[in-house]
């Protein structure tokens, strides 16, 4: 069996809980300078593509704006445009919500982006749908949950109509024929349940055909559209053998759509932590996790699962004796967690329990460790291994320093696994196409 | 005497719909990033205030109101935030203002745009908001709203201008909206203050609540206050009803007087605008707008428009006044029309990019010689070239009064 070639992309944490900031060496989340130095540093380290979330309203906790976290962030495709003209090959993906945009909108944005940075545009199609974001739109929270991805999957669709409505040649300039567009160019008519659109789009055809789409949901409707639609996916499991039962998943859903294995790039979210000795990284890495789950963060973190106020439990004493309250929640304008609270809860008490975990012991082992660990070559080999053994085909690194916070990756690790022969030692081609190796766009497809 | 403001206007090719044709142009680069900022590192040579970005929300045509089939002409445009973002990078001190259309787009996300835009300029944003108008015929791209046929003259019958009040209206509704989107965080909100474990002071960041006839948003904004605290709003207006938009709403307008008498009513009429508005602050700044076709030698402008409206079909028509002539005949122009009591001039070259370049090598320095115009950037944001100050957020309350 071959080799199969890594693929590795850069988050620039926006909004989350990860992010050191009290650490001294914790820059700017806004300055347009810490996202030139993270592009840069990834296009040093041939990542295939940038990327930024996005969440279009401030979360509160217990009715009020959450204070603790990284917050504040640009509009991703303005801040990606800018970013377009400080790097040459990097792909540049932006999270652009399905249920508070119009398709014609956003595939114009779109387009647009594919257009100025030749062909590396890329978008992570996200379904946030509740009333609470809603509040910020003309349109309101009108859309039900149910509902999410079937807007969703009609919006991809119609904006792949909108790429599609330009043929290849429709933009002819050609000055002494006197003919500048072909007739009819970007006429497109759109007829379903969620858009009833119609007219002529005004952005040629981009350089990729379709920018590239990539997809985060975890529910069984949101494999199910990446399955059907994205060229990748953007997964919470970085862990080997959830991992390798998320891929298992969500590639033999390909086959029912027409789509080869590898058309579809499973990419989870990771971090890392480097140290001259295993030992040395260990450390280094218990250290970080106690800067990101500090006392207040804890009882904070347990809250949204309680759905109560903890405020006066002690975050280095026993689990809260109160029982959760499943009403409504206390957490808004999170991605939800949409699981049995309850359950979540018994699980913990049991293991805090066998283990004689305080509060933020507890959170600290619940919530995501992470991922590598170790010496350069060891991580290196960790990554290897994880992507040979099929629980990814690469990952988008989540550094918790910003914007420092992937050089030492870029410059130890990766030249380990170029040296391995499994991560190109250049790019080999100009598009983001190019890099994941995933071909043209999809043709578009009838909406049911 | 103070100096004059110059701004560029961008579109397409140029102003003149066969400007794609002229020998110098460039069309096989329209949709490169290349071409633009080829235009941009020229405006900033010339020491330009701005520069801004046409845009639109359909394809072009030559019938306002009405799509047509032309296939002679330019037809297809890029995103104009995106395209000025693309600006920021690569040049240092020219501001940097898209159009964005206010009838069918959402107020929240352009805010955040445009004070991305001036996060990444580092406070050289700007924008243009604009009405659909003759763009009511884009509605069917969204499907969310009716409106009448609105073919040629239409709003300028009674139900036309009933509809066109309407849209500045709400228009003036969208502004108020992105403006407070700006203010609601207060400039030092982040905190970070690790004793507490606070990254942010939720006290300074704020709700804007707006509630107004045609929109409503929350709040507030998810992209910290920009540094520009506002970043420069213009309008283009060509009547009262506009006038009175751009007085409430805009901290420069843009008008289309075609002679001096013309540019003295259109001054005093902005300014009676701003009384009925009980505008406060800084007066609006006035531009004029003037398409330009320039060249050194006389006459040469206007036979190379002539060969254009003929390869065109029609003489060239625009709501502003156009010149053709040498910089110098130019510079007579604008230095008389300025008694007028303007602030500045906004050009829109005919041809890009020509008479951009006509404007940055041949005016300026003919401006500069009769000391009209500055001859180094003095300042580093677009508000500081216009002798703006930075205005302070308007839900900040001084420290002590906090509640
Ligand atoms: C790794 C990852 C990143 C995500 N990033 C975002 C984001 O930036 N903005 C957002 O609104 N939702 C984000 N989401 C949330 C998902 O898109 C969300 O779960 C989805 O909209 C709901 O679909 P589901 O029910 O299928 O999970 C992310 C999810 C995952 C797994």
């Amino acid at each position: 069996m071959p080799v199969k070639q890594i693929h590795l992309a850069a988050h620039f944490p926006g909004v989350n809980n990860t992010t050191v900031w009290s650490d001294p060496r914790s820059g700017s989340q806004i300055d347009f300078d810490s996202f030139v130095h993270l592009a840069r540093t990834a296009e040093r380290g041939k990542f295939d593509f940038f990327f930024l979330a996005e969440g279009l309203r401030l979360r509160e906790m217990k009715g009020r704006i959450h204070d603790l976290d990284v917050a504040g962030r640009p509009e991703s495709l303005t801040v990606l445009s800018a970013l377009s003209a400080v790097t040459t090959r990097l792909g540049l993906a932006a999270t652009v919500n399905s249920t508070f945009n119009e398709p014609y909108e956003v595939a114009r944005r779109l387009a647009t982006l594919d257009h100025l940075s030749g062909g590396r545009a890329a978008w992570n199609v996200v379904t946030s749908y509740d009333a609470f974001t809603g509040e910020n739109f003309r349109r309101g929270g009108y859309l039900d949950e149910a509902d999410r991805y079937n807007r969703a999957r009609e919006f991809l669709h119609t904006a792949r109509e909108l790429w599609d409505s330009w043929a290849p040649r429709d933009l002819v300039a050609d000055p002494a024929a006197g003919e500048f567009a072909r007739a009819g160019a970007g006429t497109f008519a759109h007829r379903g349940t969620q858009f009833d659109i119609a007219g002529r789009f005004t952005v040629p055809r981009g350089p990729q055909g379709h920018p590239v789409i990539i997809q985060a949901g975890d529910s069984d409707e949101g494999r199910e559209f990446a399955a059907a639609d994205a060229d990748v996916i953007f997964s919470r499991h970085g862990r080997l053998d959830d991992g390798r039962a998320f891929y298992k998943d969500v590639k033999s859903r390909l086959a029912k759509y027409g789509r080869r294995s590898d058309e579809l790039k499973i990419l989870p979210a990771v971090t890392y932590v480097l140290g001259d000795t295993e030992q040395d990284a260990a450390e280094r890495a218990a250290e970080i996790r106690r800067a990101q789950v500090t006392p207040r963060n804890a009882l904070v973190f347990l809250e949204g699962f309680w759905g109560r106020d903890l405020s006066g439990y002690d975050p280095d004493g026993p689990l809260p004796d109160v029982e959760p309250d499943l009403g409504e929640g206390v957490s808004k304008g999170r991605a939800q967690f949409r699981g049995d609270r309850g359950e979540v809860v018994r699980t913990w008490r049991a293991l805090a329990a066998e283990r004689g975990l305080s509060i933020r012991e507890l959170v600290i082992e619940a919530t995501g460790r992470q991922t590598f660990i170790g010496t350069p070559r060891s991580v290196a080999g960790q990554i290897d291994e994880f992507v040979q053994s099929d629980a990814a085909d690469g990952f988008v690194f989540v550094p918790h320093l910003t914007p420092g916070g992937l050089d030492d990756l870029v410059e130890h690790v990766v030249p380990l696994l170029q040296e391995k022969g499994v991560f190109r030692a250049d790019y080999t081609g100009p598009t983001l196409r190019d890099h994941l190796g995933i071909g043209g766009p999809r043709a578009p497809k009838e909406t049911p | 005497m103070t100096g004059l403001h110059l701004a560029a206007a961008l579109n397409d090719a140029g102003w003149h719909p066969a400007a794609w044709r002229d020998p110098g142009a460039r069309p096989d680069a329209l949709f490169t990033a290349a071409y633009w900022t080829g235009l941009a590192a020229e405006a900033e040579r010339g020491l330009l205030d701005l520069l801004t970005v046409e845009d639109s929300l359909g394809l072009q045509s030559a019938v306002p109101g009405v799509p047509d089939d032309r296939t002679d002409q330019v037809r297809g445009r890029l995103d104009a935030v995106l395209i000025a973002a693309l600006l920021a990078p690569g040049t240092s001190r020219i501001g940097l203002v898209p159009t964005t259309d206010t009838t069918h787009t959402e107020p929240f996300h352009v805010s955040i745009g445009i004070a991305s835009l001036d996060h990444a300029s580092r406070g050289r944003g700007g924008w243009r908001p604009q009405v659909a108008g003759a763009g009511l015929t884009d509605a069917p791209h969204f499907g969310r709203r009716v409106f009448p046929e609105a073919g040629p003259g239409w709003f300028a019958t009674p139900e036309g201008e009933l509809l066109a009040l309407g849209l500045l209206a709400e228009a003036a509704e969208f502004v108020e909206i992105v403006r407070r989107l700006w203010d609601s965080w207060e400039d030092d909100a982040e905190i970070r203050d690790t004793a507490t474990g606070r990254f942010l002071d939720r006290a300074k960041v704020h709700y804007i609540d707006f509630d107004g006839d045609h929109l409503s948003v929350r709040g507030p904004s998810i992209t910290p206050r920009p540094p520009q605290g506002q970043p420069l709003v213009t309008a283009l207006a060509h009547g009262p009803g506009p006038y009175e938009f751009a007085a409430r709403a805009a901290d420069v307008v843009y008008v289309t007087p075609h002679s001096r008498a013309d540019a003295e009513a259109a001054v005093a009429q902005v300014r009676e605008a701003e009384r009925d508005a009980a505008r406060t602050g800084e007066p609006l700044r006035i531009f004029a707008d003037l398409v330009v076709f320039l060249d050194e030698t006389p006459g040469a402008a206007a036979s190379r428009k002539a060969r254009l409206d003929d390869l065109d079909g029609a003489p060239l028509a625009s709501d502003a006044r156009i010149f053709t002539g040498t910089p110098g005949d130019l510079a007579d122009v604008l230095l008389d029309l300025r008694e007028a009591g303007l602030d500045g001039f906004r050009l829109r070259p005919g041809v890009l990019p020509a008479d951009l370049a006509g404007i940055t090598r041949g005016l300026v320095p003919i401006l500069q010689g009769r000391g009209a115009f500055r001859t180094a950037y003095e300042a580093a944001t677009l508000r500081g070239h216009l002798g703006l100050p930075r205005p302070a957020g308007r839900y900040s309350v001084p420290t002590g009064r906090r509640p």
